[in-house]
Order: C-alpha cells, then sequence, then structure tokens
C-alpha cells in the first residue's frame, strides 16, 4: 500500500489572517511540503498542474524535477496530467527524462481538467475532452512502447519516422493512472490497458466513487488482466487533524467555511457526512481511512490533499507530523485481512522485473552525412 | 393493467400559504382529472422548491445534490408529465425555480410533456410565460402544451381561471395519455434508444475500441 499527498497547488488567502502567499512562496512551500512527506515515511507525492490562476501548478515537470533531486526514495507523481490540451509528444520527453533524472521515482495519473478556458489557449476544444484523452494517450503509449512511430490522428499534426528520446529508462515505460470523478469512459480506458484507476474521492459522496470504482475493476477483469479484486486503484482523502478532535473542528472552520471549491456552501457538519473529509483526532482520520476499504476493496494508493484552502505551511507541516505518527497503524490497518493475491502498485523495479529485467532501448540514429551513428562518434573522439 | 401516469407538480412559491402553491395544486387535480375521464389513472406527486433551496445552493457549489434533492430530481425524471409554476420576479421566472433546472442532468427534460404556470401580483406579467418561461422549456427539450395557466391575484376570485386550467390540464392529459404519447416518430424512438441515463451508462459501458474509434473519427 502506498501512501501519500497530492497538492492543487493554489495561492489562497488564509482567511484567518487576511494574508495571501506570493507565487514565490507557495511555489517554495510545495518543495517544502514534498520534502516533509518523504521525511516522515511517505511513499508518492503528486503535484497537480494548472495553467491559470490562482495556480502555481503549472509545468509540473520542473517542480518534480527540482524536488526528486533533494529527495532520495518518494515517488514522484502528477494529480493530474492534462493529456487533453498538453502534447503526447512532450510528456512522453518530459516523463521519459525525470524517470533518467530521478532513476525511476516518477509515475503520471492522467486527467482532462475541467476548466473552459484552458482548452482555447491550448487550441484545442472542452467538448472533445473524452476524445482528446483517447486518442492522445493512445498516441502517448506508442510513443514510449515503440522506438519509431508513424502516426496520424485528429488532434494533433501527424507524426513521420519519430522517436521520442529520452527512451523510457530500462525500456520501461512509467506507470499510469486515469483520474476521473464520474466518466464510465476513462474507468473503461483504465481498464482497457490494465493501467491503474484513480478517484478524487474529496469533495464527492462515496456512491460516486464506489460506482467508478466498481466500474473499473469488472472492465479490468473484462480485457482480462486479471480478477478484478487484482486492478490497481487509488482514492484521495482529505483531512484536518488535532489531537483534541474539537481543537481540528475548530481550527479548520474558517478554512472549510472559505475554502475555494465548497466554500459558503454546506456546513462542514454535513460535508463530512457527505465526503470522505475527516476533521478530527488521529485515531479519528485513521479509522475513517481504514473505512475507504468498504467500497472500494482492498486498493494500492491513497493520496491526501492536505496544503489547500490557505492552510499556512507551518499547519501542513504539522498536520504531515500528525500522519507520519498514525503511518504505522494505517499501513497495519491496510495490510489487515489484504488477501496475499492483492497487488502492491507497480513501481518502476516491479514493472522492470516484469519486462524481464532491464533493458537499454536508447536510439542512437546514423549520421545520413558520414554513415556513423553517434555512438561510434562518441566511442571515435 | 398500465402503470398510473405520474403527474409531477414542480412549484416555486417562497411564502406559506403561496399563491403558486395553490395554483400548482388546483392544476395538479384537474391534470389528475382529466387523465381519469380518459380511463387513465393518473397519481400525483409534489415536489415544492422552497424547502429544497438550501440544498440547490449547496449543489451549485458542491456539483452534487444532496439525498433529498436528488429524490426530487429523480421524481422529475420518472414523471411521465411535469406542472410547473413559479411566482414572476423581476420580469422572469423565479431564482430558484431557475435553479431548479439548472441542476438537472442534461436530456432529463427531453420530450417530456410539461404545462406552464406562474403567479403575480397583477395581470401586467402575464406575457413571462411565453417570454421567459416556454424558451426555457423550449432548450430543454420539453414538449410544452398551448396553454399556459397564468394567475394574478385577482383571478383567485374569478371563474374565468378554472376554465383555463382545465384546458391546460387537457391538452396535458392528452400529452401523457393520448394516441401521440411516447416517442412521436422513429427518430424520436431511436433517440430516446441512445439517450442513456448515468446508470446505464455504468451498467453498459461503451466498449474501449469503440470509443477509441470515435475518438479520431469526426463523422462518428
Amino acid at each position: 500500500m502506498q501512501i501519500g499527498i497530492f497538492s492543487v497547488g493554489d495561492v489562497t488567502t488564509d482567511p484567518t489572517t487576511g494574508r495571501t502567499p506570493t507565487e514565490h512562496e507557495r511555489i517554495k512551500a510545495t518543495v517544502a511540503i514534498a520534502k516533509k512527506a518523504e521525511e516522515i515515511g511517505l511513499d508518492v507525492f503528486a503535484t497537480g498542474e494548472h495553467h491559470n490562476p490562482p495556480f502555481i501548478a503549472s509545468n509540473p515537470t520542473a517542480t518534480l524535477a527540482y524536488i526528486g533531486a533533494q529527495t532520495e526514495r518518494i515517488v514522484l507523481s502528477t494529480a493530474t496530467t492534462l493529456i487533453t490540451t498538453t502534447d503526447p509528444v512532450l510528456i512522453a520527453e518530459d516523463y521519459a527524462k525525470i524517470q533518467h533524472l530521478t532513476d525511476g521515482r516518477v509515475d503520471l495519473m492522467m486527467g482532462r481538467g475541467n476548466t473552459g478556458p484552458v482548452y482555447p489557449w491550448f487550441g484545442k476544444d472542452i467538448r472533445e475532452g473524452i476524445n482528446l484523452a483517447i486518442e492522445n494517450y493512445a498516441l502517448l503509449r506508442r510513443l514510449w512502447t515503440e522506438d519509431v512511430v508513424d502516426w496520424k490522428g485528429r488532434f494533433r499534426t501527424p507524426l513521420q519516422g519519430y522517436t521520442s528520446t529520452p527512451r523510457p529508462l530500462d525500456g520501461v515505460a512509467p506507470f499510469v493512472w486515469h483520474g476521473s470523478i464520474r466518466s464510465p469512459e476513462i474507468a473503461e480506458q483504465a481498464a482497457y490497458y490494465g493501467d491503474g484507476f484513480f478517484h478524487n474521492h474529496i469533495f464527492w459522496p462515496a456512491t460516486h466513487t464506489a460506482q467508478m470504482v466498481k466500474l473499473y475493476r469488472e472492465r479490468f477483469e473484462h480485457y482480462g488482466h486479471g480478477p478484478a479484486d487484482t486492478a490497481i486503484v487509488g482514492l484521495g482523502g482529505q483531512f484536518f487533524m488535532r489531537r483534541n478532535s474539537q481543537d481540528a473542528w475548530d481550527e479548520f472552520r474558517p478554512y472549510f467555511d472559505n475554502a475555494p471549491v465548497y466554500g459558503h456552501g454546506p456546513s462542514m457538519e454535513d460535508f463530512t457526512t457527505q465526503t470522505p473529509l475527516t476533521v478530527g483526532s488521529p485515531q479519528q482520520v485513521l479509522e475513517r481511512t481504514l473505512s475507504f476499504r468498504e467500497y472500494v476493496g482492498d486498493y494500492q494508493r491513497q493520496l491526501f490533499l492536505v496544503d489547500h484552502a490557505g492552510l499556512p505551511l507551518k499547519t501542513v507541516l504539522e498536520q504531515l507530523d500528525l500522519l507520519g505518527e498514525i503511518l504505522p497503524d494505517l499501513r497495519a490497518g491496510f495490510a489487515e485481512g489484504r488477501p496475499a493475491h492483492v497487488p502492491d502498485a507497480p513501481t518502476h523495479a516491479t514493472l522492470v522485473a516484469a519486462a524481464g529485467g532491464a533493458q537499454d532501448i536508447s536510439v542512437h540514429a546514423e549520421d545520413t552525412q558520414t554513415g556513423t551513428t553517434d555512438r561510434e562518434e562518441v566511442e571515435h573522439r | 393493467m398500465t402503470a398510473p401516469r405520474r403527474i409531477v407538480v414542480v412549484s416555486a412559491g417562497l411564502s406559506a400559504p403561496s399563491a403558486t402553491k395553490l395554483l400548482a395544486d388546483r392544476i395538479g387535480t384537474a391534470s389528475a382529472d382529466a387523465l381519469a375521464a380518459r380511463g387513465a389513472d393518473a397519481v400525483v406527486e409534489h415536489v415544492e422548491l422552497r424547502p429544497l433551496a438550501h440544498s440547490l445552493a449547496d449543489h451549485l457549489l458542491t456539483g452534487f445534490p444532496d439525498a433529498t434533492l436528488a429524490a426530487a430530481i429523480e421524481q422529475v425524471r420518472a414523471a411521465d408529465g411535469l406542472v410547473v409554476v413559479t411566482p414572476v420576479f423581476a420580469a422572469s421566472y423565479a431564482g430558484l425555480f431557475k435553479t431548479f433546472f439548472d441542476v438537472l442532468e442534461n436530456g432529463a427534460l427531453d420530450e417530456k410533456p410539461v404545462l406552464l404556470g406562474a403567479t403575480a401580483g397583477t395581470a401586467r406579467h402575464q406575457l413571462m410565460l411565453d417570454h421567459a418561461l416556454r424558451p426555457l422549456f423550449a432548450y430543454l427539450h420539453a414538449v410544452v402544451v398551448p396553454t399556459g395557466v397564468f394567475a394574478a391575484s385577482e383571478d383567485f376570485g374569478a371563474t374565468e381561471l378554472d376554465k383555463r386550467i382545465e384546458r391546460a390540464a387537457g391538452e396535458l392529459a392528452t400529452l401523457v395519455d393520448g394516441p401521440g404519447a411516447g416517442p412521436a416518430t422513429d427518430a424520436a424512438a431511436s433517440r430516446e434508444a441512445e439517450r442513456r441515463t448515468t446508470a446505464e451508462r455504468f451498467a453498459a459501458p461503451t466498449p474501449f475500441e469503440e470509443l477509441l474509434r470515435r475518438a479520431s473519427d469526426p463523422g462518428a
């Protein structure tokens, strides 16, 4: 079981002080949070991708590479990579490069993005969101698995004799998750490829999550990747904890009431009942989190949102300290009753092993002028 | 033995008692009577929006309905015929009324027979029915009966209102139960077959090979 955090990179005014962090502060805070995540023993740090204010989550690849250089162990991921508006050719290059730089500590989660204007800014149409996700991802897979690609589709210029570089580390593409809240087409897509499926889970009633995960599991089995309970499932989660439950409620309420996503709407009492948001003691967060399995089955990755709604960095780091304290119990709880045949989330190491070992698939083009390859040139130097 | 026809009356009056609810009740009863006169069983269900006001505001902000609102939405979706009644506010339907129809899933009212009603303090507002309410339901692809029922305060003391209610209710009963009830053409029937609820889309997902084919084929 992988446990981690995901960030959307919002720049939000702290409603208790009226202070808004600068972009620079927020960007640096994201790095500090990621490093803290590794320090307390979490397995995954994932960043979102947004191309509009009030977010600082553009250019996730620079962020992940920078964090990768300052960490040793944590898996770097995305939540999500915009497969609709980002050129799959660039995604193929960028994440293969991060694979090499971080020795395979990277995977991705594909998402469509729901901010209308972002699509035309990148020359796309939100009404084609599903079709973009399907065509672009089909191309991305080919770019990682085939050395030379001839391709023609609807949404980008054709490719002839194209080789995406660098080739994936050890000849194995990064593992991919697909995230969607309620589009059955995306659960179907994840199942078809035998990829992972991630449900945001937070902000929504558990029925949405259960419905999507059930479909993904059934279709995973349908497409021959193995029994439904061996499909690769990830969930979001959201908590605010203090040692004393009432302190957590008092401290978090102004952040909840003014939060960009759900603020000024339902009461915190209603929302903590209707959605997985848990406000309370570490023990309550532990118990609630372990209850998610009741409606999705044993799963592989749990990511928490801890740094949003204007919470100051100091508070976020305190939340991570508390998460670190319950981490052993969380792991023990997830392991309890988990059937032996339920796999862990794939990592670079397990994917390489499944592929029969690492292979170098570097492509060395022939120089048409001299008839030599770059490898020969290097050797001659 | 066919199941009774379900008439669902949606009303957006804010006061209690409200003129809008009074009118809604009368139209609902008249619709059931008109169906009974045709020999059809009818049940009339009421969805009042005032108690759903908080739930509707929450839905706008969170994107999902709470259990009470979800039940009301399902009632409307499953209705054989709808009666909708709103007070006139600022030259149009009430914001609360519009909010309810804003949060319905796309296609929820496709080809649904609908009777329009409105109330106001004076008869000067009566064209709201045709200039504001009717276009809204045209957009929602509902089939709106020709006669709308408008009641100003003074109409509650006049017999003319009953005649309009009866006429409109008769038109609704014909659409709900008449020879033309149900999909009118093969094209409409095939649209109905294609139109799948969320539950159906999950129960029988489109296979991925088909999604792949459609993604790259603009004509699909």
